[in-house]
Order: structure tokens, then C-alpha cells, then sequence
């Protein structure tokens, strides 16, 4: 009997409800009764081997050999994602429960810590300081990253000089970089040997040194992807390399080259060590990146969990909570500005540009402008010749 | 481009007059009546690094006609093609020997600015390659690339360059919409529109129709014919019949096998009128490859 390999029948669900059921008895069987052992864990790795064997013997009853294998893999593979998921969604709500009791109160957002000690409740004091120091940290990063990143991954795709494969190796090496070694590097230049203090800035730099090889690494992957026709058409009209780079290539691969500040910012934003050694942590709201110690929220997160007090070890879930809460913001902005390919439009995007397409042919040509509803009689509604059938 | 009639590629370099004659010398000329030289291309060899891809080809490209390249996959045909607009620039390891002259200025001259040698010698590509833009955008580059920036002005060339593709009708109230959003044969309509938009002398096109159906070939042949009394065009073809419907002269390229290294260099094997190359070649291997018995 033909098998449909996309639908999931009744009978599929009630075998491995079946299956399952048995290889949790079986687990509990030999886990307690036929041998000594014991554990969570045990059990449960136990009953999946149990389910994957009896499941594939099932199979094996009605179906073919490609059937039984097919079933087995999906089985497997379910699995694994079913792991990687759960192991997300875990830290993701421990993180959120552990600091939730600091997180439900509004002050948390709107104070700072100078004045709140470790005793006291969760109604004082907050993690402004560090949340607005990641913000002018992350900003400060990101100018300094960004152009100098893209610059480079241009050099490494347009540039036929050999430097190129010195550079990416280079490049290659930086990503592997261990984040306080950054630290200690700018410590060491900017603090030490040009004498600048600690400050927000300190930090900024040290924490771009980690972002520029991701940056520059996936930018070049999608510069390369720009396709070498589209630079031979601007290149055959007489472009010059600079005008082509700057109005063909970087265009075509802006979604890419965002997600590509993305994974930067997202490696920049969580680090710890190289704040901690070059700006320091600072109970307070400073707002000058040039002086004085800044805090960050990994940083605060960090010596906040490590104060022996339930109150503090709250406020530094509540940190690290507002932190993913942050990044996520930040991605969903990012992705919304810069998202879609090159010559994709949205449906707001689309009905703009049926518009303006209007607008230029009543500039062009305005005899042939079509009767149908004029612009501006509702703003926005797609004119009447232009709506998709 | 300057008014017509006068051209200058070189930066300080000489400047020509285009329609003072020039003395043909082209291999068995047949017809009485020549239009000027616009390439000159003397003892042309194209090597790739230390391979030979193309050897001593001699022709001359006339004004105002449509000129063809045929012959079989590796003859060098798209090499010499893109030797006129120094588009083998952006391959490292290519080098070419001879010269080829552009109304009497040898475009491999390093006095030369191969920047402004593509403004003039335009190109049409294989494959259709509008830039990820809007229509407008893609026409507009090319003179935004020039400097225009009046509304009205881009608007006029916009216009304009659409109706010399015969794409205007079609497209002219979606113009914001993205280029690639249009069909196979539209997309080449519209790079043929964005290369007549600078208003170039030459329209290289190199296999223009390979990625189009028939009824999509057909609009581009018609459109050859309509845009050449303002442009001279070369191109590059598989497709012999198509050759034989567009062409005014046509050059017939083969492969030689090099006895040392067993490599294959091409030839140009005949350049003659298109209708001489089809109905009575002058050279066997031509007349084995017209009639279909080789290639």
C-alpha cells in the first residue's frame, strides 16, 4: 500500500502512542526492577533507545525496508531538534524565572543601583546604568565597526591585489580570538600606553575588536554572492569600480550585509571580560563614554549573580533577561530596515512604488494617465488598474 | 556622448572627425558602398594567460550595420567581442597582441581610459542582468552615472531609451516596480534600454537571445533592425539562422588544434557580407559549418 510520506494518518499517531507507551514501561522495568540502575537521565536516554527499537520493529510489520528507515530517521531527527529546542527554551525561561521578582517591578528600568545595597528590596533600584551603557557601547562599536568591516570585505571581494588572502587569513584568525585577550590589548595600548582612562569608550573599542572579524567574515561571503554579471553591467556602461561597489554591489547585498552586523552585534553585545578589564562596572548612570567606568548588562549580570544575596542574584537575572529582551529588539529592527533582498518589494513597499510609478507617467506621458482613482483619494489604496488580479 | 561626428576616447588624446572616410581595406570587400570604419582590428590575438585563445584575426566593423560572429563553442568568438570594449580587462591573466582601432584610436593604448571606452561601446549580456532596481533605475543609471540629474531630463532619456527597446508600452506604468520582476524577454528589452540610455555608438551584444524563447528572440531581432540606423552593432550568436535574418556582414570563426599542446586557439576564418557567407563562403570550412555538416 502506497504510503503518503508528508501526511501523518491515524494510524501513524495511535503506533506512536503505542510505542511510546511500551518503551516507557520497558525503561521503568529494567531501570528499577532488572538491574540497579538509577537516574533521571539514565531513564530517560534508556526509554528513547527503547522507543527508537521498538518502533523500528513496528515498522518493520507492515512496511518496506526505504518505510522502516524513512520512519527511523524522522524519529532521530525530530529528536535532535526536540533537544536543541528544549536546551534554548530552558535558559531562556530559567533566565526569566529567576529573575522575574526583579524584572515585575518598573523601577528596575527606571533607577540604578547607587543607592540600592544588596539587602534591600526589589521595590529600589534597577539596571538603568547598564542598560543605557550597552546602548552607547553597542552604538559606539557599531560606527566604529561597520564602515571599517564593510570596507574591508569589499577589499577582500573586489581587490585582486595578494594582500587579500593574507588579509582573510587574518581576518580568519581574529575570529578565534579570545575575548580577553581584546581586553587586555586595549588595556594594555589605550589605558596603559596612551594613557586614556577607563571609560564606556575603552570598552567600545575592545568589544569592536571582536565584532570586526565576524563582520568582515560574513560580509564577504555575501559580497562575494553578488553575482560578477551584475558588475559587468554597470562596469559596461561605463561605471568606475567605486560607483559600481557603491551603487550595484553594496545595494544587491544590503539584507545580507545587515545580518552580517547582526551576528556582529550579537557577539559584540554579550561581552564580558573585555568591559569588565577596560571600563569596569559602575553602580551608576554614566552617561560620558570618555570617562569613568561605564556598566554593561553582562557585566552587571555577572557581579550582580555573583553577590550571595537572593535580592541581587534576582536583579541579575532581571539583567541578563532585559539583555536577550534587547537583542531581540534590536534584530527585529534591524531585519525590518534592512531585510529583504535586493529587488524584492514588501506589499506597502510595492503599493508605494505603484504610486509613484503613477506620479512618473503623469510627469512623462500625462495623456495616458488612466482615469481609475487618483492619488491621495484614499492614501495608500493601490489605484485600480494596478491591483493584482 | 559629444555631437555626433566628433569622438574622443582618450583623455587629452586626439580628437576625430567620424565621418571623414577612411580608406577599406578589409579582406575581399564585395560591396560598393561601405559605411566608415568604426573598429579596425589588426592581427588580434587574445591570450590567456600563456594559452593562445584567439589568433591573428583582421576585420573592420562598419558603421550603422549589424555584424555577426558565428562559429562553433571555443572559437574565440566572445573574446574578440569583448576585446572592443575592453571588457577582458577584468580577467587578470588575459593580454592582447595587435591592435584594434576606434576610429582611428588604438583602444589598447594606456593612454586610453577604458572607462570611458564602455560609456561609448555599450553591452548587452547573455544572460539578462537588470540591476535589483526599479525599470526606472536601471535606465537612469547609466546617464545618472554621466552626471544628469534633472528630473526632467532622466525622465526624457528614461522615456525614451524604453521606446527605443520597445519596452515603453509595456512598462510604462510600473516603472518604479522592480526590474526583475519583468519577464526573460522583458528583462533583455530592458537592458538593451539601459544601454542605449548613454547613448553609446557600438552596441556589443553577446548572444543576446540564448535565454529567450522565440517569440521573445523574434521582438529583439525586429528591434536590431529598428535601432540600427542610430547604432552600430556586433554580435555574437549560436544561431546561424539568426545571423542570416539580422546581419549585414558576418564573421565565421573556427578552432584550430595546436599540434604541440593540443590546445585550441581560434580563428577567423571569413568576414565577408552575410549574404556571401551563406550562399557562397569563400572558404570550405565556412561552407561545411553553414550548411551543418561540422560544428
Amino acid at each position: 500500500m502506497p504510503r503518503s510520506i508528508s501526511s501523518f494518518s491515524k494510524r501513524d499517531a495511535q503506533m506512536l502512542a503505542g510505542v511510546g507507551l511500551s518503551s516507557i514501561c520497558m525503561a521503568a522495568l529494567i531501570f528499577g526492577r532488572l538491574t540497579p540502575l538509577h537516574g533521571r537521565l539514565g531513564f530517560a536516554v534508556t526509554a528513547f533507545v527503547l522507543f527508537v527499537v521498538t518502533y523500528a520493529v513496528m515498522s518493520s510489520f507492515t512496511e518496506s525496508r526505504p518505510a522502516v528507515i524513512d520512519r527511523v530517521m524522522t524519529v532521530l531527527l525530530t529528536a535532535a531538534a526536540a533537544v536543541a529546542l528544549v536546551a534554548l527554551g530552558s535558559v531562556i525561561f530559567f533566565t526569566f524565572k529567576r529573575g522575574w521578582t526583579a524584572l515585575r517591578h518598573l523601577n528596575f528600568y527606571t533607577e540604578d543601583l547607587r543607592v540600592t545595597g544588596p539587602e534591600q528590596p526589589l521595590t529600589s533600584g534597577g539596571v538603568l546604568h547598564a542598560i543605557v551603557g550597552t546602548l552607547i557601547m553597542t552604538a559606539i562599536s557599531l560606527v566604529l565597526t561597520v564602515p571599517l568591516a564593510v570596507t574591508c570585505a569589499v577589499f577582500l571581494t573586489e581587490s585582486k591585489s595578494r594582500a587579500v588572502n593574507a588579509v582573510r587569513t587574518i581576518v580568519t584568525a581574529m575570529t578565534a580570538l579570545p575575548s580577553i585577550v581584546a581586553g587586555l590589548f586595549i588595556f594594555a595600548t589605550w589605558v596603559l600606553v596612551l594613557g586614556f582612562p577607563r571609560s564606556g569608550l575603552a570598552a567600545s573599542i575592545s568589544i569592536s575588536i571582536m565584532m570586526l572579524p565576524i563582520i568582515i567574515r560574513s560580509a564577504d561571503v555575501v559580497l562575494r554572492l553578488v553575482p560578477g554579471s551584475l558588475r559587468e553591467a554597470a562596469a559596461a556602461l561605463g561605471a568606475p569600480r567605486w560607483r559600481t561597489v557603491w551603487h550595484v554591489v553594496l545595494p544587491t547585498a544590503r539584507s545580507g550585509l545587515t545580518t552580517s552586523v547582526i551576528l556582529g552585534v550579537a557577539r559584540g553585545i554579550g561581552e564580558t571580560a573585555p568591559v569588565l578589564l577596560t571600563s569596569g562596572y559602575a553602580t551608576s548612570l554614566n552617561l560620558d563614554p570618555t570617562n569613568n567606568p561605564m556598566a554593561s548588562l553582562p557585566v552587571t549580570a555577572f557581579k550582580l549573580v555573583s553577590s550571595p544575596e537572593p535580592n541581587q542574584i534576582a536583579r541579575g537575572f532581571g539583567a541578563a533577561s532585559v539583555l536577550m529582551v534587547m537583542v531581540l529588539v534590536l534584530f527585529t529592527i534591524a531585519r525590518v530596515l534592512g531585510g529583504r533582498p535586493a529587488g524584492r518589494q514588501s506589499t506597502r513597499q510595492a503599493r508605494r512604488a505603484a504610486a509613484q510609478s503613477l506620479a512618473d507617467l503623469a510627469r512623462i506621458e500625462p495623456e495616458s494617465v488612466p482615469e481609475a482613482p487618483q492619488l491621495g483619494e484614499r492614501a495608500g489604496r493601490l489605484p485600480a488598474i494596478l491591483q493584482r488580479k | 556622448m559629444t555631437e555626433q561626428g566628433v569622438t574622443s576616447v582618450t583623455d587629452q588624446g586626439p580628437t576625430i572627425r567620424i565621418d571623414e572616410p577612411r580608406a577599406g581595406d578589409a579582406p575581399s570587400e564585395t560591396t560598393a558602398v561601405d559605411g566608415h570604419v568604426v573598429f579596425d582590428v589588426r592581427d588580434l590575438s587574445v591570450y590567456y594567460g600563456p594559452f593562445r585563445a584567439v589568433r591573428d584575426a583582421n576585420l573592420h566593423i562598419r558603421q550603422h550595420e549589424i555584424t555577426a560572429f558565428i562559429g562553433p563553442s571555443g572559437c574565440g568568438k566572445t573574446t574578440v567581442l569583448r576585446c572592443f570594449n575592453r571588457m577582458n580587462d577584468f580577467i587578470e591573466t588575459a593580454r592582447v597582441e595587435g591592435t584594434i582601432n576606434y576610429h582611428g584610436v588604438d583602444l589598447y593604448d594606456p593612454q586610453v581610459n577604458s572607462t570611458e571606452v564602455r560609456r561609448r561601446i555599450g553591452m548587452v549580456f547573455q544572460k539578462p542582468n537588470p540591476f535589483p532596481k526599479s525599470i526606472y533605475d536601471n535606465v537612469a543609471y547609466g546617464p545618472r552615472l554621466a552626471g544628469m540629474k534633472k528630473k526632467a531630463e532622466l525622465d526624457d532619456v528614461v522615456e525614451k531609451s524604453l521606446r527605443g527597446a520597445a519596452l515603453w508600452d509595456e512598462v510604462k506604468d510600473r516603472l518604479k516596480n522592480s526590474g526583475l520582476g519583468l519577464s526573460g524577454g522583458q528583462q533583455q528589452r530592458l537592458c538593451i534600454a539601459r544601454a542605449i540610455a548613454v547613448d553609446p555608438e557600438v552596441i556589443l551584444m553577446d548572444e543576446p537571445c540564448s535565454a529567450l524563447d522565440p517569440i521573445a528572440t523574434a521582438r529583439i531581432e525586429d528591434l536590431m533592425q529598428e535601432i540600427k540606423s542610430k547604432f552600430t552593432i556586433v554580435i555574437v550568436t549560436h544561431n546561424m539562422q539568426q545571423a542570416a535574418r539580422v546581419s549585414d556582414r558576418t564573421a565565421f570563426f573556427t578552432t584550430e588544434v595546436n599540434p604541440e599542446s593540443d590546445r585550441r586557439t581560434g580563428v577567423l576564418v571569413e568576414y565577408d557580407l552575410t549574404k556571401k557567407i551563406f550562399s557562397n563562403p569563400g572558404d570550405e570550412r565556412t561552407e561545411q559549418y553553414v550548411t551543418g555538416r561540422f560544428g
